[in-house]
C-alpha cells in the first residue's frame, strides 16, 4: 500500500520537457486590445477590407460581452480574471525577407521543432506527414505543399488562404463557430493571427496525414489561431494537431477556434494531442486553454470524428462538438483527459442531432491525480426532426490520489421519441483486485498502474493514427511516471 | 384567465403581515424570529425567474409559478370538504392514521389519529411548536436551508401549519402514517405552504405517506417543505404521491438527513400537476447508512415534471441507489437532474444512479442530467440514463401471441414501471399504486385489460 501511495504521489511530479524558450528576434504588437491592435494585425497580414470588417464586428461583440460581464462562468474551473489588456495579441519571428523555401526559416526555430520531434526538414520525406507549424502567432512553414497540390488539396496557413483563396475562406469562416457563439470565440474572431486552412476537393482521399504544430514562445503573448477544414463531397482527410509552450510563471492565454465542414459522403478525422505547459507542481503558471472546436456534418452520410488526448494546460475548457445536420451522418468523440498537480480540465462534447438516422458515439476517459479537478461536461440533443437518432455515451473517471476530484455532468435532451440513447458512467480508483492480480504475477506496482491505465484509455488510443497513438501512450506514461510506478 | 405579467414577491410580503397578525401570532418567539429571517431572505432572493445562467432551473421556467396570485388558504376551507371526498383522495387502508390538510391548513375534524401506538406523535406542526418545542426546535429548518433557495425561504416565512411526526426510540410502527394535503377553492387559485417535519428516533422503524390531491380545478400552488431526520440504526420508508389537478403548480423541497447505520427509502410518484418540481436532498451525517431513492412520473398533455435529486455522501462507508423512471405522452416534458457528491475522505462510498424515460408520443421531451461531483478516490460510483420509445420487437412478440396493440402497449408500459413499483415495501400501497398506473394507462390508451 505504501508503494501505491508513493506511486500516486509521484504522478504529479513528472516534469514538463518542452518548457524551453527559443531565442529568436520577435516582432510584436504592443500589449493591449483596442481597434488599433486589430488594424495592426490585419495590416500585418495584408488582409482585404472584408476581413478587417469581420474582425471589427467580432471585436465590438466581444466588448459588449466584456462590458456586460457576460464571461462564461458555468464551467467547473477557477482562475483569477484574465486581463485582456495585458496580452500581446500579435507576436511573430521577425521576417528578414519573404521566405522562398523552408531552408530560409530561422534555424533557431527549426531546431525548436526538432527538439519537439516535429520532422520539418529532412525527416519529412521519411515521415510522410505534411506539417504546418505555427510559431506564436504566425505559420512558419508548411511542408509537402506541392505533393498535396497534385491532388488539388489546399493546405496552407490561414493568412495565406485569405490571400490566395478568399472565396473559400469568406464562404466558410465563422459558419460553424460564429463570432457570437461565445466569449472566447468572439475574442478569437477579432484577433486571430494565423492557423491552418485545409480544403479537400470532391472525391479526393488525402494521401497523407496533415499536421499542424502550435508553439507559444514569447512571453506575455496569447495565441489565437483559427483552423478551418473543408471536406468536399466524397473526400477524406485525417488531421493531427499538437502543441507546446515554454515554462513560465505567468498564465498565458490560448483561445483557438477550429471549424470543420463535411459535405455529402465526406469524412474528417481530427486528432489532437494537447500538451501545453501545465504550470508547476504548485499550480503556478501554465496555459489557459479556452478553445472552441466544432464540426458540422453538412452533407448526407458524412462523418466527423474528434479524438483528443489532453495532458497539458493549467486549465482546459474545450468541447469539440458535432452538428449532425445531414441525414445518416455520424459524429464521434474520443477523449482522454489527464490532469495532475493543480491542473483543471472541464472538457467534453456536444452532439446535436438534426438530421434523420444520425448517430453519435462519445467515449470520454478522465484521469485525475495530485490536486487536479477533472470534469466531463457533455450534451446530447435530439431535435424533433431527427428521427431514429442514436447515441451511446460512456464517460469514465479514474482517480489517483485522495486530493483530486472527478466530476461528470452530462446533459441529455430528447425531443423525438424514436431516438435511442444510452448513457453510462463509472468512477473509481485503480482496482485493488487488479493491482493484486498483477503483483502476484510478478508485475511491479508501477508497471501494473501503467498497464491498467493504458487499458483504461485503450478505446480512445486505438482511434489515433499510429504515430500519434505511440506518442500518446508515451506521453501518458511520462506524465504518470513517478505517480504510478 | 387574465394575462398575468407581474411576479408576486410584493404580494407575498404583504400577505406575510396579515399572516403574522392572524392566528400565527400565538406561535413561540423563536418561530416568529425564524419566519422573519426567512422573509428577509425571500425579499432579497425573489423568485429564480432568470432564464440565462440559471442552472438550477435550466429546463423549467419559474415564471408561471411566480405569477400565481397570492391567496393563502383560509382556515374555514375545511368546512367545505366532506369525509367522503377525503376517503376518495386517500391512499392506503382506512384504519391507518391520517392527518388531513385543506389548502395547507390542518383540519382536526377530517383527521383520524386514534390508531396510533404510544410513542408516536403525529400532530399539526403549529400544535407541536407550542406543546413540544424541545422535540421540534432542534430539527426545524436545520437541514432545509433557505439561504439560497427562494421557495424554501418563502415556505419558512409562512411556517405555521403542517405536520410533525415523531417516532420514539426503538419503536416499530407497522402501518404507514398518512399525511394528506388537499387543495380546493371553487375554481380560484390558492397558495398552500405546508411544512412537514419527520423525526425517526434511534432504532425505530416506521413509514410515512405524504399525498397531495386536489378536490377542485383551479391554479393551486403548493410550495411544500419536508424535513426528515432518520436517527441512528433507524429505518424509515417515505412515500410521496402527487395527484393534483392538471392546472396545479407543485413545488416541494425535501431534505433528508440520515444518521449512522440507518436505512432510508423514498418513493416519489408524480401523476398530476401542470408544473411540478421536486427537490430531494439527502445528506449522510455518519457512516454505514444506506439510501434507496426511487420514483416514477407519468405525464401527458402539457404537463411538466422536474425532479432534482442531490445525494451528498459526506461520510464514508455509505451506499445509495437511485432509480427514476418516466412515461411521457402528449406534449409533456420531464426533467431529471441527479447529483451525487462524494466529499473528501468519504471512502468506500458506493453510489448508483439511473434515470430512464419511455416516450410514448413524438411530441414529448425528456431532459436528463445525471451528474457526479467526486472528491475522493476510493469510491465506486456509476450512473446510467436512457431514453427511447417502445421496443418494436417486444411489441411484435406480444402481437404475435395474439395480444391486441393496446393491451401489448399497456403491458409493456406497466412492465417498464414495475421495477419501481415492486420496490414499494408496503403491500397495500403497492397494489394501489399499480392500480393507479393501470387506470391512467387505460385512460391514455383505451382499455388495456
Amino acid at each position: 500500500m505504501t508503494t501505491t501511495n508513493q506511486v500516486v504521489r509521484d504522478v504529479a511530479k513528472q516534469e514538463y520537457k518542452y518548457g524551453f524558450v527559443t531565442d529568436v528576434e520577435q516582432e510584436s504588437a504592443p500589449p493591449g486590445l483596442n481597434e488599433d491592435t486589430i488594424r495592426f494585425i490585419s495590416a500585418k497580414k495584408n488582409e482585404p477590407e472584408w476581413m478587417l470588417e469581420w474582425r471589427m464586428k467580432a471585436y465590438h461583440h466581444f466588448l459588449s460581452l466584456l462590458d456586460g460581464e457576460r464571461l462564461p462562468g458555468w464551467a467547473n474551473i477557477h482562475h483569477p480574471p484574465v486581463n485582456f489588456q495585458d496580452i500581446i495579441y500579435y507576436s511573430a519571428p521577425k521576417a528578414k525577407k519573404e521566405l522562398a523555401s523552408l531552408d530560409e526559416v530561422d534555424p533557431e526555430i527549426l531546431s525548436t521543432y526538432e527538439k519537439l520531434g516535429i520532422p520539418l526538414q529532412e525527416q519529412k520525406r521519411l515521415a510522410g506527414v505534411a506539417v504546418d507549424a505555427v510559431f506564436d502567432s504566425v505559420s512558419i512553414a508548411t511542408t509537402f505543399k506541392e505533393e498535396l497540390a497534385k491532388h488539388g488539396i489546399i493546405f496552407c496557413s490561414m493568412s495565406e488562404a485569405v490571400q490566395e483563396h478568399p472565396d473559400l475562406v469568406r464562404k466558410y469562416i465563422g459558419s460553424v463557430v460564429p463570432h457570437t457563439d461565445n466569449f472566447y470565440a468572439a475574442l478569437n474572431a477579432a484577433v486571430f493571427s494565423d492557423g491552418s486552412f485545409c480544403y479537400i476537393p470532391k472525391g479526393v482521399r488525402c494521401p497523407m496525414e496533415l499536421t499542424t504544430y502550435f508553439r507559444i514562445n514569447s512571453e506575455g503573448s496569447g495565441q489565437f489561431e483559427r483552423t478551418l477544414i473543408i471536406a468536399d463531397e466524397g473526400s477524406y482527410v485525417s488531421y493531427l494537431e499538437g502543441c507546446s509552450a515554454p515554462m513560465r510563471d505567468e498564465n498565458q492565454l490560448h483561445a483557438a477556434v477550429v471549424e470543420l465542414i463535411t459535405l455529402d459522403n465526406a469524412e474528417i478525422k481530427y486528432s489532437t494531442i494537447q500538451n501545453w505547459y501545465p504550470g508547476d507542481d504548485e499550480g503556478k503558471g501554465g496555459i489557459y486553454n479556452f478553445v472552441t472546436k466544432r464540426g458540422i456534418c453538412q452533407g448526407r452520410n458524412s462523418k466527423i470524428s474528434w479524438t483528443q488526448v489532453e495532458t497539458g494546460s493549467a486549465i482546459t475548457w474545450k468541447y469539440p462538438s458535432v452538428i449532425l445536420r445531414g441525414d445518416d451522418s455520424i459524429g464521434e468523440f474520443y477523449s482522454v483527459a489527464l490532469t495532475k498537480a493543480y491542473q483543471q480540465a472541464d472538457t467534453g462534447t456536444k452532439m446535436i442531432h438534426l438530421g434523420k438516422n444520425t448517430r453519435s458515439t462519445i467515449i470520454a476517459k478522465g484521469i485525475s491525480a495530485g490536486h487536479a479537478q477533472n470534469t466531463y461536461r457533455g450534451l446530447v440533443r435530439v431535435m424533433p426532426r431527427a428521427t431514429n437518432a442514436w447515441n451511446f455515451t460512456q464517460c469514465d473517471s479514474l482517480l489517483l490520489g485522495d486530493q483530486c476530484g472527478a466530476h461528470t455532468t452530462p446533459y441529455v435532451e430528447v425531443r423525438n421519441n424514436s431516438a435511442h440513447l444510452e448513457h453510462e458512467a463509472f468512477t473509481s480508483k485503480v482496482s485493488e483486485d487488479q493491482l493484486f492480480y498483477c503483483n502476484q504475477r510478478g508485475i511491479s506496482i508501477e508497471d501494473a498502474h501503467s498497464l491498467i491505465i493504458n487499458g483504461f484509455c485503450k478505446e480512445v488510443f486505438k482511434q489515433l493514427p499510429l504515430e500519434f497513438a505511440v506518442e500518446a501512450t508515451r506521453l501518458l506514461e511520462m506524465n504518470l511516471e513517478g505517480t504510478v510506478g | 384567465m387574465t394575462q398575468r405579467t407581474a411576479t408576486q414577491e410584493e404580494a407575498y410580503l404583504a400577505a406575510s403581515e396579515s399572516f403574522e397578525s392572524n392566528g400565527a401570532s400565538h406561535d413561540p418567539a423563536w418561530a416568529r424570529e425564524l419566519r422573519k429571517d426567512a422573509l428577509d431572505r425571500f425579499r432579497e432572493l425573489g423568485f429564480p425567474t432568470a432564464r440565462r445562467g440559471n442552472e438550477e432551473w435550466k429546463y423549467t421556467d419559474v415564471m408561471p409559478i411566480a405569477r400565481v396570485p397570492v391567496r393563502l388558504g383560509a382556515a374555514d376551507a375545511a368546512a367545505t370538504v366532506d369525509a367522503e371526498s377525503v376517503a376518495q383522495a386517500s391512499l392506503g387502508a382506512a384504519q391507518w392514521p391520517q392527518l388531513v390538510f385543506v389548502n395547507g391548513r390542518y383540519s382536526e375534524a377530517l383527521s383520524s389519529v386514534d390508531a396510533l401506538p404510544e410513542g408516536v406523535t403525529t400532530v399539526s406542526l403549529a400544535e407541536a411548536m407550542r406543546s413540544t418545542p424541545d422535540l421540534v426546535q432542534p430539527h426545524l429548518a436545520r437541514f432545509a436551508g433557505y439561504a439560497d433557495n427562494a421557495f424554501t425561504a418563502l415556505n419558512t416565512a409562512f411556517l405555521h401549519d403542517g405536520a410533525f411526526v415523531h417516532v420514539a426510540r426503538g419503536l416499530r410502527v407497522d402501518d404507514p402514517i398518512r399525511l394528506l394535503f388537499l387543495s380546493t377553492g371553487d375554481g380560484e387559485e390558492t397558495v398552500a405552504q405546508p411544512r412537514v417535519l419527520i423525526v425517526a428516533g434511534e432504532e425505530s422503524s416506521a413509514s410515512v405517506l405524504e399525498a397531495y390531491a386536489g378536490l377542485s380545478e383551479g391554479d393551486h400552488l403548493t410550495n411544500a417543505v419536508t424535513e426528515i431526520v432518520v436517527g441512528a440504526a433507524a429505518r424509515l420508508d417515505y412515500y410521496k404521491v402527487q395527484r393534483q389537478p392538471e392546472q396545479a403548480y407543485h413545488v416541494t423541497n425535501t431534505h433528508v438527513a440520515v444518521e449512522r447505520d440507518s436505512r432510508f427509502s423514498s418513493v416519489n410518484i408524480d401523476m398530476g400537476g401542470r408544473l411540478t418540481r421536486n427537490n430531494l436532498n439527502l445528506v449522510t451525517l455518519d457512516q454505514d447508512c444506506s439510501c434507496y431513492l426511487t420514483g416514477f412520473y407519468m405525464v401527458t398533455g402539457r404537463q411538466h415534471v422536474d425532479n432534482q435529486v442531490i445525494i451528498d455522501h459526506a461520510k464514508p462507508y455509505t451506499t445509495s441507489r437511485e432509480l427514476y423512471k418516466g412515461i411521457l405522452d402528449g406534449r409533456s416534458r420531464s426533467v431529471f437532474h441527479g447529483s451525487i457528491i462524494v466529499r473528501e475522505g468519504a471512502v468506500k462510498v458506493n453510489a448508483n444512479q439511473v434515470d430512464k424515460n419511455l416516450l410514448l408520443s413524438d411530441q414529448a421531451e425528456a431532459d436528463t442530467k445525471p451528474a457526479f461531483w467526486i472528491y475522493c478516490d476510493d469510491v465506486k460510483c456509476g450512473h446510467g440514463a436512457a431514453c427511447g420509445h417502445m421496443d418494436p420487437t417486444a411489441l411484435f412478440y406480444l402481437r404475435s401471441r395474439g395480444l391486441d396493440e393496446r393491451t401489448a402497449r399497456g403491458l409493456l408500459t406497466r412492465a417498464f414501471l414495475s421495477e419501481v413499483i415492486e420496490g414499494i415495501a408496503n403491500e397495500t400501497l403497492r397494489g394501489q399504486i399499480d392500480g393507479l398506473v393501470a387506470d391512467t394507462l387505460r385512460e391514455w390508451l383505451g382499455d388495456v385489460g
